[in-house]
């Protein structure tokens, strides 16, 4: 890896393992990290761990999805950033179905966490990585975004909406010599699958954030990890919907 | 917090537990496990046979807390988390110039294993234990997290304490600075025994280790290698990582002839005139951990490891031990000797002043009996044998070998009177058990 430009990344939900994986390596190769999230104690644990992994800066910012003050901070400091900007977005809230089928005014929430707070971020981001001409934005969906499930269907749509908004913003940032990778992890080995029932081939977070550092310098357009779950996700898709409509999976 | 239903071993394979694994991803969760129930720590499971098994129990997984906190270029002082890997700790510093003081055979080992088993180094005669260079560490208990330092009662009964203190989260380690990031390594064919010995007793060098092979006899008895290093300025290609063993290997593989050639052809690797080697510090540290999960080669069944220190004034029983073994045809090629300088941290330390002697049995059907005997020599010769490893001791030896047990035991009960922190190795060996 070439470090002659020097590198930022923003890492939004930085308290997941996949997203520590990935600071963790960004780290290791000279980038500036800066990870950003709610619980400041665990932030700063990891940004000063990216500090002695080789992280010239690291620092812990705070971001929620549902306060958008705390947005124009990690704006400003980005701005300050020398180089390549980038951003890798962790963030998602997934309650259990059964709780926001009892109380529905909880959708709001997990699509604020999901999909508009990260976007409405993204949107004032993008136009410095344009006025730069380079940088790349990662956005990390879910294979649960590719087709709606009874069992967690309001996620999947948050998911879903985050894909597309990706999408679109890929198609808007080629023009300017920046891309924007989406990211559709399986079953990861994280705090949320641990002692889960029905995970198999789980992937450890370090495999998805070498997949998705691959993905930025190969400007791959959709990844799946780990890889294989393009296939299981292209036949589950294929799945007619009057068939699928009676499936529980 | 999520609870795994696992079935896991030590690094011997041989004693299973089934239980129930938290794996905390933040320092926080520690507080919350404490609150909900308290329950042993456990690390990368490098401890060969139930000090990291709590069956039919619930048991916190350290894996994901394993972030360096903060490090104090002009003292060395570093901060980690319990569950980070020397290793990791040897990978990001050594190139800076400082190393742990003390690094145990494995760079697999956390920090926190390290503290509960106050593990020893091929420095071990010059500046001692593991624990001796731990300045302080967090206990999460019930009632909160507490901060102890070497003035503690509680850090001599942690220090060594196999987790029976409760778990550990952020740990201050004073780190040792190296004189380059690469060692120099001498190696030299041993003869025999006594002038095996007499290199360890006479060796000036920082770090000593001697390979043993434990399948010779006769005139060759307690033959082997001799390895001194030194850290030092240079340029070695980094250390290769990561060829995983894909499969048990069949039993056959480590089968009485098979390891006396291998042993023969291992031992003649080296000039007769020895040599100087300039290697990555992973290397000489940690030799084995270049094959990811090697304890497989040994099969399914697994294997032991019986390891003892015996008084200086005691050197004849190593005679009697590799005669027996030799004669046996039981031992692998893993055998290791050498010597120990007083340093301890703990009541329940392993090191003293002696010679260590390591040797890999796999665990075929007369392993049990010739490792009994081992330890009984080991017993009747005043000394110890390592806690971290054993797995056929009685525990009516234990109050001899660990002259501080009843006394570590009533501490450790005061504080946790519901044994919530014993694991199987506590219960086999009747450790918290008064007189």
């Amino acid at each position: 890896m070439s470090n002659t430009t020097p590198e930022t990344w923003l890492i939004l939900g930085a308290t997941s393992s996949m997203a520590r994986a990935l600071a963790r390596k960004l780290a290791d190769r000279g980038a500036t990290v800066l990870v950003a999230g709610r619980d400041m104690a665990d932030l700063e644990a990891t940004a000063a761990d990216c500090r002695f992994r080789g992280a010239p800066v690291s620092e812990s910012l705070r971001f929620d999805a549902r306060e958008p003050e705390t947005f124009q901070p990690i704006l400003d400091r980005m701005a300050e950033c020398e180089g390549t900007l980038n951003a890798a977005v962790f963030v998602g809230s997934m309650p259990p179905q059964d709780e926001i089928d009892a109380d529905p005014a909880m959708i709001d929430g997990v699509v604020t966490d999901s999909f508009t707070g990260p976007a409405r971020l993204l949107h004032a981001l993008a136009p410095m990585l344009e006025a730069r001409g380079s940088g790349t934005i990662v956005g990390v969906g879910s294979v649960a975004g590719d087709r709606g499930r009874v069992g967690n269907y309001v996620y999947g749509a948050a998911k879903a909406g985050f894909a597309t908004y990706i999408s679109g913003l890929r198609n808007r940032l080629t023009r300017s010599g920046c891309h924007a990778v989406t990211v559709k992890p399986g079953f990861v080995d994280t705090a949320m699958t641990w002692g889960l029932d029905g995970m198999f081939l789980v992937a450890p977070p370090e495999a998805v954030a070498d997949s998705i550092l691959k993905a930025v310098r190969k400007k791959q357009n959709v990844i799946y990890t780990p890889f294989f779950w393009r296939y299981i996700m292209m036949i589950i898709r294929a799945v007619p919907e009057p068939i699928f409509k009676k499936m529980s999976i | 917090m999520s609870w795994k239903h696992a079935d896991y071993t030590g690094w011997g394979r041989y004693y299973r537990a089934t239980g129930e694994l938290a794996r905390p991803e933040r320092a926080s969760a520690l507080d919350r496990i404490a609150l909900e129930g308290p329950c042993p720590a456990i690390g990368q499971r490098r401890s060969y046979a139930d000090g990291c098994l709590n069956s039919g129990g619930r048991a916190i997984d350290t894996a994901r807390l394993d972030r360096f906190l903060a490090f104090d270029e002009d003292t060395g002082v570093l901060t980690v988390e319990s569950g980070c890997r020397l290793g990791d700790i040897v990978t990001h510093f050594g190139p800076r110039g400082w190393l742990p003081t003390v690094l145990p055979g494995t760079g697999f080992a956390t920090v926190g294993g390290a503290i509960a088993m106050d593990v020893h180094g091929k420095n071990h005669h010059h500046v001692g234990s593991f624990g001796q260079h731990v300045i302080a560490m967090t206990l999460h208990h019930p009632d909160g997290p507490v901060r102890i330092t070497r003035n503690d009662p509680l850090f001599a009964a942690t220090i060594g304490g196999m987790g029976q203190t409760g778990p550990i989260g952020a740990v201050e380690i004073q780190m040792t600075r190296i004189r380059g990031d690469v060692m120099m390594v001498t190696e030299r064919r041993v003869p025999d025994l006594d002038s095996f010995l007499g290199l360890l007793d006479t060796s000036e060098a920082t770090y000593t280790v001697g390979w043993i092979d434990a399948t010779a006899t006769g005139d060759h008895l307690g033959r082997g290698i001799f390895e001194e290093g030194e850290t030092g300025p240079g340029l070695v290609p980094p250390a290769k990582r990561g060829k995983r063993v894909p499969m048990d290997a069949p039993n056959f593989a480590l089968s009485g002839p098979i390891v006396r050639n291998f042993n023969a052809m291992y031992y003649r690797r080296i000039p007769e005139r020895g040599r100087t080697l300039v290697k990555p510090l992973e290397d000489f540290f940690f030799p084995l951990d270049k094959i990811h999960d090697w304890n497989r080669l040994y099969g399914k069944r697994g294997f032991h490891q019986f390891q003892c220190v015996v008084p200086l004034s005691e050197r004849e029983v190593l005679r009697d031990m590799l005669t027996r073994v030799g004669a046996s045809g039981l031992a692998s090629p893993l055998a290791v000797l050498k010597r120990m300088g007083p340093g301890r941290a703990g009541m329940m330390s392993f090191p003293t002043e002696g010679y260590t002697l390591a040797i890999d049995f796999p665990a075929r059907d007369k392993a049990p009996e010739m490792i009994r005997r081992l330890i009984a020599m080991t017993d009747e010769a005043g000394g110890r044998v390592y806690l971290a490893k054993d797995a056929f001791a009685a525990s009516e030896q234990m109050d001899r070998m660990y002259p501080e047990r009843a006394a570590w035991a009533d501490f450790v009960n005061g504080l946790d009177p519901e044994h919530a922190y014993a694991t199987d190795l506590m219960r086999r060996l009747s450790l918290r058990t008064l007189p």
